[in-house]
């Protein structure tokens, strides 16, 4: 068992400060197709980031080699790599970006993950399927779980101590119908959608049956649908896709280091500037929303971001108004704008940067059956399966597994191939109502950073009505 | 002894270690994944983060009764310590092994043979690195990424079959910026020359220069255009997401279901085949097995194989052809046409030149529509000529059109597009793309 305390007193060091942070991490992920196994793997990751301040400038070094010698070898990596760096640093960098931070912060769970075993798991996989056969214009049927059990622990020579352990189980339930030269997939909220930190109370039979029986009769209900029409008209959107709208037209360009210039050659940057702050009518006075780690199942609570700050939730947007934006102590130093306790790595092996984690929409004071009743002409669309958006988080297109015409006030038939496209700044501020109940999703999967680095996020969202959008089909 | 000498050993004592420790009924197949990466990320000119990262990933299959169990866990060089690790994990799969369904679909362990291959690299030392890059990029705004170090994937299994690949590269993925226009490059290699990335940096800058106009605003609608060798790698990535993939076909995913099913066509000028030739990978899989060193996949139009793993032709009762079990392909060539270098403006005529696309997805799958994004060095022309850098432009096209009827031209020349993921790790591979020369190309906002 490697004694973190023990081994940074042991390390000695001319860095102005160290600071080493031990990842554990198991993830478990149970496929089945057909009611037939189809694969099951465990990885097991450790290792252990070195992170030293030289000169103003720091330096990161991940070894998975846990031996005394291994982590005095990062070390010595780190301080030369932050030596050789410090002469064209980015910015003159203090303690002050490392607060000395101690606590402690574990998943809410009811079940341990312990208390299931493989077989279980795999049983309930195997059933899911089964109740998806609800036809014989049914191709495919999968049910898959990835358990994920993460424990962070850092300690700095300025004496910080956090311990966060994690739990988090990811769902992925879906059903291909096929017939007349077509295929119709249908999955639960969107492909991964459906992920929490949870525990093995996740693995409900009845209502995972339930649900799968649903997704799979919808499958089969799209092969005879109509195709979305094309025209400009209402759109409702579902939480589960709403989630996809907020993470990649709000979450994303809110990063301070898109903003910065970071990750221009990556992912690209962001139509918002520093200036816009405070002043930007980025939607609707009925848009607000929060960076928010506190809600209890979300897949990116957490208690402190990777630099030790305290995680808090703030408000980014108010009243439709841009208030704040998304970035950890570095670029609050560099852009000199507040902002929240986001600088997250994905793991022991890569450096933190400014990341989105739970951003969400605060729920309005609409009821779902009047938000409906309001529309003359529209589309209700459930379920993302297709995203894309521009460097600078303007221009986008997205598409939905499901969708539902809404003629004069009423859900009239189901339509198949829905897609929408818009630019951010128009669309949210065709924002004109906002559900008073919510839905939590999120993604195991957010791609962003040099070197890459896959993260979790999570979005709790109410279901909202735009005006006027762009919606076309197949 | 190096990074790559010492992981060698210790692959093979542990490797050799489990292998050994297995019981009557059980088979198993190792992978190792290693690396020693120095990783510095720049942006305006300026060094925004730097990492080394040391990792040795040790993947076991078991199987057992007819149950498949997969683990995958780090070691460290430690005799001791890795085979104290080897033994839980061992033990861990062969409790797994007892709890699981059967699996109807494995693939029996075969002796795929030996082969051993090391390529040493010649690298910046890691403290010449930021000076070899910042000086010669001194008054322009970089921005990127410079990745390098040695990369190892080894496979054994307990039927005797051993593979060992290990190479020193290195890439350069960086954008130069006039404001918000920019354009893109990557040096890669195994050695570096400083040379070459100073004129690999200088034709960036005389790109850029280019840029210096104000930018044009194009409406919505269909252009001719030209997609630089940039662009189309961006475009050939989408046949990796399920698009060629037989189980994804078998399964109603893949967007070439039409072609296959001869309901669509593709252009006669276009082919895309695996081409291990190309020396960007190694060929053999996370089973052990050999890939043919090349592989037709699409012939003048005309679908001629998908890719299939052994465990989707076992699934099928077909022939299976070396794909890993993601059915995507890992060494993928476009074969040039016939459309020179200094044609192609003038082939264009009048139109858009777009160097790269961005953020691709498919907008309707059945019928292999994409939409996505222009980016960085996108022109208008005019008559042959340059005339302005274009607004980004959304773009919703099917394959069926633009690389159907509508393709005109391939050039005759080819770039490689090394491959510069680095999730988790780093990844091999990469592809050799032409340029195209398309008709109606058709954007939407």
């Amino acid at each position: 068992m490697l004694d973190l305390q023990r081994t940074l007193n042991q390390v000695k060091t001319a860095a102005d400060w160290v600071s080493l942070r031990h990842v554990t991490e198991k993830t478990t992920q149970r496929r089945v197709r057909d009611e037939k196994v189809d694969g099951n793997s465990v990885f097991f990751d450790q290792g252990v980031m070195v992170e030293v301040l030289v000169n103003g400038h720091f330096g990161f070094s991940g070894t998975s080699d846990l031996t005394e010698s291994g982590i005095k070898r990062a070390l010595g990596k780190a301080v030369a790599m932050a030596r050789s760096g410090a002469s064209q640093k980015v910015h003159n960098f203090t303690t002050a970006q490392r607060p000395a931070t101690q606590g402690s912060y574990s998943s809410p769970i009811l079940r341990p993950m312990d208390s299931i075993s493989a077989k279980e798991i795999s049983d309930v996989l195997v059933d899911a399927t089964c109740a998806m056969k609800v036809s014989d214009k049914i191709l495919s049927r999968s049910a898959g779980a990835m358990i994920v059990e993460t424990a962070f622990h850092s300690v700095t020579s300025s004496g910080a101590e956090v311990r966060q352990n994690f739990s988090i189980v990811s769902t992925d339930f879906s059903a291909t119908a096929g017939g007349a030269g077509e295929t119709q997939t249908r999955s639960d909220g969107g492909g991964l959608a459906r992920c929490l930190q949870i525990g093995a109370e996740v693995f409900n039979r009845a209502d995972i049956l339930n649900r799968s029986k649903r997704i799979a009769e919808e499958s089969v209900e799209l092969l005879l649908a109509d195709n979305c029409p094309n025209e400009t008209l209402d759109l409702l959107l579902a939480p589960d896709q709403m989630t996809l709208q907020v993470h990649e037209s709000i979450g994303h360009p809110l990063e301070y280091d898109r903003i910065l210039g970071d990750e221009r050659n990556y992912a690209g940057w962001s139509f918002v500037k520093p200036e816009d702050f405070g002043k930007l009518q980025y939607g609707s006075p009925l848009m607000n929303v929060t960076f928010d780690p506190t809600v209890a199942d979300a897949m990116a609570s957490y208690a402190f971001d990777d630099s030790g700050l305290p995680a808090t939730k703030e408000f980014l947007i108010q009243d439709g108004v841009l208030v704040r934006g998304l970035g950890g102590l570095e670029s609050q130093a560099r852009l000199n704008l507040p902002g929240v306790a986001n600088f997250r790595s994905a793991s022991w092996n890569r450096a933190p940067i400014d990341r989105m984690a739970n951003i969400n929409l605060e729920p309005g004071t609409s009821k779902f059956q009047d938000m409906i009743a309001s529309v003359e002409r529209g589309v209700f669309m459930m379920a993302n399966k297709s995203w894309s958006i521009d460097d600078y988080r303007n221009k986008f297109q997205f598409g939905c597994e499901y969708a539902k015409l809404i003629e004069n006030g009423k859900i009239t038939k189901t339509l198949k191939n829905p897609n929408y496209r818009g630019t951010t700044v128009k669309f949210w501020n065709g924002l004109k109502a906002v559900s008073e109940n919510r839905e939590t999703y999120g993604s195991p999967f957010c791609g962003k950073g040099e070197p890459n680095q896959v993260i979790r996020v999570g979005h709790t969202t109410p279901y909202c009505l735009f005006a006027n959008v762009e919606v076309f089909g197949a | 002894m190096n990074f790559t000498e010492n992981t060698k050993k210790s692959f093979n004592t542990v490797a050799d270690f489990i292998l050994a420790n297995l019981q009557p009924g059980e088979e198993a197949n190792v992978n190792l994944h290693a690396e020693e990466s120095l990783f510095i990320r720049f942006n305006g000119s300026k060094v925004r983060q730097n990492t080394t990262v040391e990792q040795k990933t040790l993947s076991l299959l078991l199987q057992k009764d007819g149950r498949t169990a997969s683990f995958s866990f780090s070691i460290t060089g430690d005799e001791a310590e890795d085979k104290s690790r080897a033994t839980f994990w061992l033990s861990e799969a062969r409790k797994e092994c007892a709890l699981l369904p059967e699996d109807p679909y494995q693939v029996p362990l075969k002796n795929n043979g030996v082969s051993d291959s090391t390529f040493k690299g010649s690298l910046l030392p890691g403290e010449a690195v930021i000076a070899a890059i910042t000086q010669p990029a001194a008054g322009v705004d970089l921005a990127g990424l410079y990745c390098a170090g040695p990369l190892i994937s080894a496979n054994k299994n307990s039927q005797g079959q051993s593979h060992w690949f290990a190479t020193e590269n290195f890439f350069m993925d960086y954008s130069l910026y006039l404001g918000e226009k920019a354009v893109k490059s990557v040096y890669a290699g195994t050695h570096w020359e400083q040379k070459d990335f100073e004129g690999n940096l200088a034709q960036s800058k005389n790109q850029l220069r280019l840029m210096d106009r104000p930018k044009k605003t194009l409406a919505p609608g269909a252009y001719r255009t030209y997609l630089a060798p940039g662009a189309v790698a961006e475009m050939a990535t989408m046949f990796s997401w399920g698009a060629l993939s037989f189980t994804a076909y078998k399964q109603g995913g893949s967007a070439l279901q039409k072609l296959a099913d001869q309901e669509k066509t593709l252009s006669s000028l276009l082919s895309i085949r695996e081409n291990y030739s190309l020396g960007l990978i190694h060929r053999f899989n996370s089973l052990g097995e050999l890939a043919p060193e090349s592989l037709d996949l699409i012939q003048a139009g005309q679908l001629k194989n998908f890719m299939i793993s052994t465990r989707s032709a076992k699934e099928y009762s077909v022939e299976g052809n070396g794909a890993d079990a993601g059915e995507y392909p890992r060494a993928m060539e476009i074969l040039p046409g016939s459309l020179k270098e200094q044609d192609v403006l003038k082939e264009l005529g009048t139109g858009l030149y777009l160097s790269n696309l961005h953020y691709l997805n498919w907008s309707d799958r059945m019928n292999a529509r994409i939409t996505g994004m222009t980016r960085y060095a996108c022109f208008w022309v005019e008559n042959g000529e340059i005339v302005a850098p274009i607004a980004d432009m959304r773009f919703d096209e099917s394959l069926y059109d633009c690389l159907g009827e509508n393709l005109m031209a391939v050039t005759d020349f080819q770039a490689i597009d090394p491959m510069v993921l680095t999730y988790e790790n780093r990844a091999f591979g990469g592809k050799k793309i032409p340029g195209m020369l398309i008709k109606d190309f058709k954007f939407t906002l």
